[in-house]
């Protein structure tokens, strides 16, 4: 922080105390207002500094250091190279959201490419790159290798495009690389030991080392002789080919992790390992965070209880468990705040988990078999247990088969501080289990009581009554995903001119169309996205918004990339987004933009 | 071995009459054409993309959509895969009791160590001295399944016997003729 000018505007030279010389109050302004921005971290308050005048924008541009782009179509790489000067952190987010669930085609775009490009040559004392849902090719890993030498943390959510040999670039040329963090992307096998590209050499600076969704072998001597030279080692998570008793080797190395994800948890063939059980947990006397699991041999699960009681993230969304397995563990985790679970565990596992964990925040619950036709081993049970038990909860994503309005009414009663309510009733346009009626009431109460509601994701059989409550409450809602909800366009309105925070809107499979479409266009320029696929909008409904509204990149497509967007008479999938370069030129063929 | 003449033994059902151009020990998830339907592995399960046949609900008033759902529910693929893996790979060990008409008593042998039926019928001859399914053998090896009907070994894909098979039994004799396997 440099020191501080206290000469006053328009003084003649000799009379300031500054070492510098400024008669310019414009200029006195801009220098004491760079050193003040330092400080201003969060993009909302720098965007309003920016708008107070050209010279505030100026500083701002000049000072900012973390770049946030929530669609990385919204703005080109060139303006936004022109703008910020400085920047040291870039956030990149590209497809929308249901690309997780194959509703978006393979080649539709949100390439990293020009934007690695752009950043080669304006940004090249870069330190951090956080990329989610990005393709990236390894010849983008090859080039961020080659122009950040800075580069300290690579963190790729979701993202798609490359391999092991695009990984083995990164890491054998990033000499300061001390985090590389790779969550749930598809990294394609190249067959290149990628592990031992690491320098061999003296100690390394990681400090955090994420490979759990890589489905490929890995070199685990290389891994051992890495972790071992690696002190500054927070957090290590493996994938499922390092097995139980190749985890406790590693853990003997680096007894100073907080965060583990620990492979398989299972034996492989040939493992003669002699484990000794309880010594090899309880040599981590730091973690907190624990996740893995992934083929787990359910009779080595107390090998985690030494590090139960300081655990406060346990993610055992892999592990085929049931109640009588889970109890165990959960009993001792008094610190748990984050807790991800299959519904295998059941309701019995869920009220074991509402007994003990009352400073429980965040609650997944993912569905073993993920059909219709499963059993429900999850309900309105364990969820009313859970909102009796977890008073602190502020996010929850639950899958089950059945839900009463009661249950979902009595959460939003005792957990005031939800802040993300998902509920998945896989079961299609199912009603409340007990008294067959819509579950209207259950949302409505949701939006209306859980004040600090931001997103929300709604499901069962619900009638445009849903979005009315959500329309008149839930003014915060930043977030909203229907699925085969709704009876008509009402419903459609009722969100888009009730929820004035709102900003991604995905709806799929309603029968909301051009009408309900149309009550949006005061809105649109203040959202991020609006997804509408299988719905009843027409081309010349999108046309209709595209025109009116010429800042809006207007998106049509089909997920079999048959060219025209349409099915029938209506459009299949509808995105569309603000954008301040206009469409971008690198649609496919079969993605119309009207 | 061919099967034209009627005499060799296959592993199918009697009376079927097309040629069995791919082994039925080939270690595959597909449903050959007379594979009865186990209730647990319909095509829901199975299927990584989770597309159902979408299923009308009880009270509901909306109606059946028309085609497979894609994504839905909205549940990312790699965490569909693994649910098929975890069926088998959770269980340490799955004894069966093995029995041989003629025999004075019966063997015990871990399924989960084999990878398919090829090493599964190889272990048995190992083990009863025998040979099952060359041109006149009379060995047949069947199986009881969960809901205590006996089957023929071989009809279903490998990780759908091997969690529903609750013993095995070698049967010789009249019982045997025109059953038998095919390797």
């Amino acid at each position: 922080m440099s020191k501080n000018s206290t000469s006053i505007a328009g003084s003649g030279p000799g009379s300031g105390t500054g070492d510098y010389f400024t008669p310019y109050p414009d200029e006195v302004l801009e220098n004491v207002l760079e050193n003040v921005l330092v400080f201003l971290k969060t993009r909302r308050d720098r965007n309003a500094v920016s708008l107070v005048c050209k010279s505030w924008y100026r500083a701002e541009a000049y000072t900012r250091s973390d770049l946030f782009i929530g669609n990385c179509y919204a703005v080109s790489p060139q303006r936004v190279l022109n703008r910020f000067k400085r920047i040291r952190s870039v956030s990149l987010k590209g497809k929308p959201r249901f690309a997780d669930f194959s509703l978006v085609p393979a080649d539709w775009g949100a390439h990293f490419t020009p934007w690695a490009s752009a950043m080669a040559s304006g940004y090249r004392a870069l330190e951090k790159i956080y990329l989610k849902r990005m393709s990236v090719t390894d010849d983008d890993l090859a080039m961020i290798a080659h122009s950040f030498a800075n580069l300290k943390e690579l963190v790729l959510v979701c993202c798609d495009g490359f391999g092991t040999g695009g990984l083995s670039v990164i890491v054998s040329q990033c000499r300061n690389l001390r985090v590389l963090e790779l969550n749930e992307d598809e990294v394609s096998d190249d067959e290149i030991d990628w592990i031992s590209c690491f320098p061999s050499e003296g100690t390394s600076n990681l400090e955090s080392l994420c490979f759990d969704c890589v489905e490929c072998a890995i070199n685990f001597d290389a891994l051992e002789r890495l972790v071992a030279r690696s002190p500054l080692l927070k957090k290590l998570r493996l994938n499922r080919y390092v097995s139980i008793g190749q985890l406790y080797r590693l853990t003997l190395r680096a007894p100073q992790l907080t965060h583990l994800g620990t492979g398989s948890f299972g034996q492989f063939e040939g493992d003669n390992q002699e484990l000794d059980s309880r010594a090899s947990f309880a040599a981590c006397k730091s973690v907190v965070c624990l996740s893995g699991f992934r083929e787990i041999a359910p009779e080595y699960l107390p090998m985690i209880y030494p590090v139960c009681a300081n655990l406060t993230s346990l993610n055992l969304s892999y592990a085929n468990i049931n109640a009588e397995q889970l109890k165990p563990v959960i009993r001792q985790c008094h610190k748990l705040q984050v807790f991800w679970a299959l519904d295998s565990i059941g309701d019995e596992g869920l009220e074991a988990v509402a007994d003990t964990c009352k400073d429980l925040r965040e609650l997944r619950i993912f569905p073993l078999n993920p059909s219709e036709n499963a059993e429900g081993l999850v309900s309105e049970v364990g969820l009313l247990a859970i909102s009796i038990g977890c008073r602190k909860l502020e996010s929850i994503l639950y899958f089950c088969q059945r839900m009463t309005n009661a249950a979902v009414v009595a959460m939003s009663e005792n957990c005031p501080n939800i802040i993300v309510f998902r509920l998945c009733i896989i079961g299609r346009y199912r009603p409340d289990r007990i008294t067959g009626q819509p579950m209207d009431e259950g949302f409505g109460a949701i939006v209306k009581n859980c004040k600090k509601l931001t997103r929300l994701a709604i499901s069962g059989l619900l009638t445009d009554q849903a979005f009315s409550y959500i329309g008149q409450y839930g003014k915060l809602v930043r977030t909203l995903s229907v699925a085969f909800n709704g009876d008509s366009d009402t419903g459609l309105k009722y969100i888009l001119e009730g929820c004035v925070s709102l900003q991604k809107l995905e709806i799929r499979d309603s029968p909301f169309g051009d009408m309900g479409l149309q009550s949006g266009l005061h809105h649109f320029y203040n959202m991020r996205f609006v997804w509408l696929s299988s719905c009843r909008v027409t081309r010349q409904g999108c046309l209709d918004i595209a025109t009116r509204l010429p800042k809006l990149v207007v998106e049509v497509f089909r997920r079999d990339e048959e060219e025209g967007g349409e099915r029938d008479d209506f459009v299949e999938t509808l995105y569309m987004y603000r954008s301040l370069d206009g469409p971008r030129a690198d649609a496919p063929q079969f993605v119309k933009i009207l | 071995m061919n099967m034209e003449d009627g005499l060799c033994l296959t592993l199918g059902l009697p009376g079927r009459n097309e040629p069995d151009t791919e082994s039925c020990y080939k270690n595959n998830n597909n449903n050959n054409n007379n594979k009865r339907s186990q209730p647990e592995y319909n095509d829901d399960s199975i299927e990584s993309k989770g597309s159902s046949i979408a299923k009308e609900s009880d009270m509901d008033t909306a109606p059946a959509p028309k085609s497979q759902v894609v994504g839905w529910p909205p549940v990312r693929n790699y965490r569909r895969i693994n649910f098929q893996a975890k069926k088998v790979e959770t269980e340490s060990g799955i004894y069966v009791k093995v029995s041989m008409d003629g025999a004075p008593y019966l063997r015990k042998i871990d399924l989960k160590v084999y990878k398919g039926y090829p090493e599964l019928l190889k272990a048995l001859e190992n083990m009863f001295k025998l040979t099952i399914g060359y041109k006149g053998s009379e060995y047949a090896p069947t199986y009881e399944d969960k809901d205590g009907d006996w089957m023929l070994v071989g009809d279903v894909p490998w990780e759908m016997f091997i969690v529903s098979c609750k013993r095995m039994r070698i049967m010789k004799g009249s019982e045997a003729k025109g059953l038998g396997c095919n390797v």
